[in-house]
């Protein structure tokens, strides 16, 4: 399938997004919001039900584990589970 | 407001009446104008049963409104509107009748007070859907929607059959609470399972809803699997096994997403694991955690309406869904990659979008009630939800590498309809307690502590950055044309496997059979021929000559048994 490329001759704009030093900007941001909501739990008391809740920055660290364990396991599957688009032959 | 009209009518009359009016505006306006008039006359009717009758001894109630029934009916209604203006550029039939016919037919399921209305409606919703599956009009659509049939009305036939037993054994055909261990309700549970895609009952739902149509998948995605939870919030409230299944469908398609290929696939197996937390808390069963399973039904109709709209967009616009062909999209579609996201932070559940007000019922009551395990899975499965539906359905299909393709932005009317769903999902998020003063029990909550804001921030956020470190790293699995096995190889490939297996066997079989009788005839023939052929023994002599010497045998046999 062919898709239309650009409607004019012309070189499309420029995106800011287009320049990797402008992704790894939104990259190191990300990484310094994260170092703030995880040390945000020195400053306010948590209201919880369980113990392991209270654990220092638990929720940051067990979402970053679980979705690295997400990810690796995934992979893991596709050895397994992947097959050609037209397996079913339809 | 016309007393006792049930709205599910309203629609489902429309639908029929709409290929005879005239396309363009007429038409587009008259669609439109049933689910809303259905609002207006859902909300004029106050709470009770309407249109009752007897028949054969039982009692049917074709229209209950009810604090519970209320909630699933307006969000039906809605989801309907915005489904009809998202495919007002459509100029086809068959797609819009459908379209309502089966946004009315599940509304009949809702608003259904006995079993067997329920049961009616329940088979129309199967049967109207299938068409906007086959709607596509190709081959693998026709197959898809065949086995989505199948297994619908499958559903239908375990519900007219447990609904019997239970009739029979209770004398009452009122939908109430069952007792899971009262005769015939299992079959219930069952069939309801079936649509709420329970763990391997789930896989008509990835198998058929991406080969519906553009519009067809925003449509099936409101109605059947939402049904299903409100049957079972009805029925089943507080029945313990629901909290594993439901733990069980949060958690494994979040594995299948993350490889999946087809973007609208990710978004059914995304679709699934938000049905798991609805399970969940139908499963708790106290008032605070079914009102966050209707509470959450009613945003995840909003925001899964809104990212397979969005989908449907990139769909229409380039021919593919497949996240190995997109990349850049953006730059061609920046309102729908902008509409698209805000619907990827509602099912996420950033503070400000829905689900955080509406998920965080359901966590909260596991909690209360002491479920650890669960409460554990379930932060597990959001931070899933997060990495597959929140970034990599907007990064795949509108940013990673650019694929190169431009395209025109999505038609206007789609614009509108995913702006509607967007300031919905928003409006819920900012504004939690207009949602909450519908809600069936009306529980006092909260969700904006300044704890669950920021334990859910840093949830999401370092969430976002194992994304990040994994797709920089080059770990993240890429996507790639295949498709991956999941339970409907059972039935697609082992089944007919076996049934060639078992065929030729019985063929085998039969032909051994047919050669042995035949010898065997053969066998007596030619014993036959040695005797009585043309030189047999038996044959020199003529007949008249054997006959005497059987008859003298034959009264020589008399004789020594006389004696005897």
């Amino acid at each position: 399938m062919t898709f239309p490329t650009s409607p004019t001759d012309q070189p499309e704009p420029k995106r800011w997004l287009d320049d990797s030093r402008n992704v790894d900007k939104i990259f190191y941001s990300l990484a310094l919001v994260c170092t703030g909501l995880f040390l945000a739990d020195l400053l306010y008391h948590k209201h919880t039900y369980f113990a392991f809740e209270n654990w220092f920055g638990f929720f940051a660290w067990y979402g970053f584990l679980c979705c690295v364990a997400l990810v690796l396991l995934a992979k893991q599957m596709r050895k397994w589970v992947k097959r050609d688009e037209d397996y079913y032959g339809d | 407001m016309i007393e006792g009209l049930n709205p599910a009518w309203l629609l489902i009359c429309g639908a029929l009446l709409t290929p005879l009016l005239p396309r363009g505006i007429v038409r587009n306006g008259f669609m439109l104008a049933l689910p809303v008039l259905g609002l207006i006359q859902l909300w004029g009717l106050p709470h009770g049963q309407y249109a009752q009758f007897e028949l054969f001894n039982m009692t049917l109630i074709t229209l209950r409104v009810d604090s519970l029934s209320f909630i699933f009916a307006v969000a039906f209604l809605i989801a309907a509107a915005l489904a009809v203006v998202y495919a007002w550029h459509l100029d086809d039939d068959l797609q819009q009748v459908a379209g309502l016919f089966y946004p009315g037919a599940a509304l009949g399921v809702v608003l259904a007070g006995d079993l067997m209305t329920l049961f009616i409606f329940w088979e129309l919703a199967a049967i109207s859907s299938v068409f906007l599956i086959w709607a596509r009009r190709t081959e693998r659509a026709y197959r898809a929607g065949l086995r989505y049939l199948l297994i619908q009305v499958g559903s239908g036939v375990l519900l007219l059959a447990g609904v019997i037993v239970h009739f029979r054994a209770s004398g009452s055909i009122t939908f109430e609470h069952l007792d899971l261990g009262s005769p015939g309700a299992p079959l219930i549970f069952l069939a309801f399972g079936i649509k709420a895609a329970f763990p391997l009952l789930h896989n008509w739902l990835q198998d058929a809803y991406p080969e519906a149509t553009v519009t067809g998948t925003v449509v099936l995605s409101a109605f059947t699997t939402k049904m299903a939870i409100y049957a079972l919030a009805r029925g089943f409230a507080g029945v313990e096994i629901l909290i594993t299944i439901g733990v069980v469908m949060a958690m494994f398609p979040i594995f299948f997403a993350v490889i999946e290929n087809d973007l609208r696939r990710v978004l059914a197996y995304s679709m699934n694991n938000q049905l798991g937390f609805m399970v969940v808390g139908i499963g708790i069963g106290t008032p605070l955690a079914l009102d966050g399973a209707a509470a959450h039904a009613f945003a995840d109709i909003l925001f899964k309406a809104l990212l397979f709209m969005s989908m449907g967009a990139v769909l229409l616009r380039t021919g593919t869904v497949k996240g190995s062909e997109l990349g850049g999209l953006y730059k061609s579609m920046p309102l729908t990659a902008g509409l698209c996201m805000v619907g990827a932070a509602s099912i996420s559940a950033f503070p400000l979008f829905s689900a955080f007000a509406t998920k965080s019922l359901i966590l909260d009551a596991a909690a209360r009630e002491g479920h650890w395990v669960a409460f554990l899975f379930l932060l597990f499965a959001s931070a899933g939800v997060f990495h597959h539906a929140g970034i990599k359905i907007p990064y795949f299909a509108f940013f990673a590498h650019d694929s190169g393709i431009r395209c025109p932005e999505a038609p206007r009317n789609m614009l509108i309809a995913m702006g509607i769903a967007a300031v919905l999902c928003i409006g819920i998020g900012v504004f939690p307690e207009a949602l909450y003063a519908i809600l069936p029990y009306s529980v006092d909550f909260d969700p904006y502590t300044t704890t669950h804001v920021i334990t859910q921030l840093q949830l999401l956020a370092w969430s976002a950055l194992a994304f990040s470190v994994l797709v920089r790293s080059g770990i993240y699995p890429p996507e790639l044309r295949s498709v991956n096995l999941d339970f409907d190889w059972a039935y697609r490939k082992l089944l007919p496997a076996v049934a060639v297996r078992v065929w030729d066997g019985l063929d085998r079989a039969w032909t051994c059979l047919t050669d042995t009788v035949e010898r065997q005839v053969k066998a007596v023939i030619q014993f036959l021929s040695l005797h009585h052929g043309l030189h047999g023994q038996l044959a020199v002599t003529w007949p008249t000559g054997s006959m005497v010497l059987w008859a003298v045998l034959l009264l020589g046999a008399c004789l020594v048994f006389y004696y005897v």
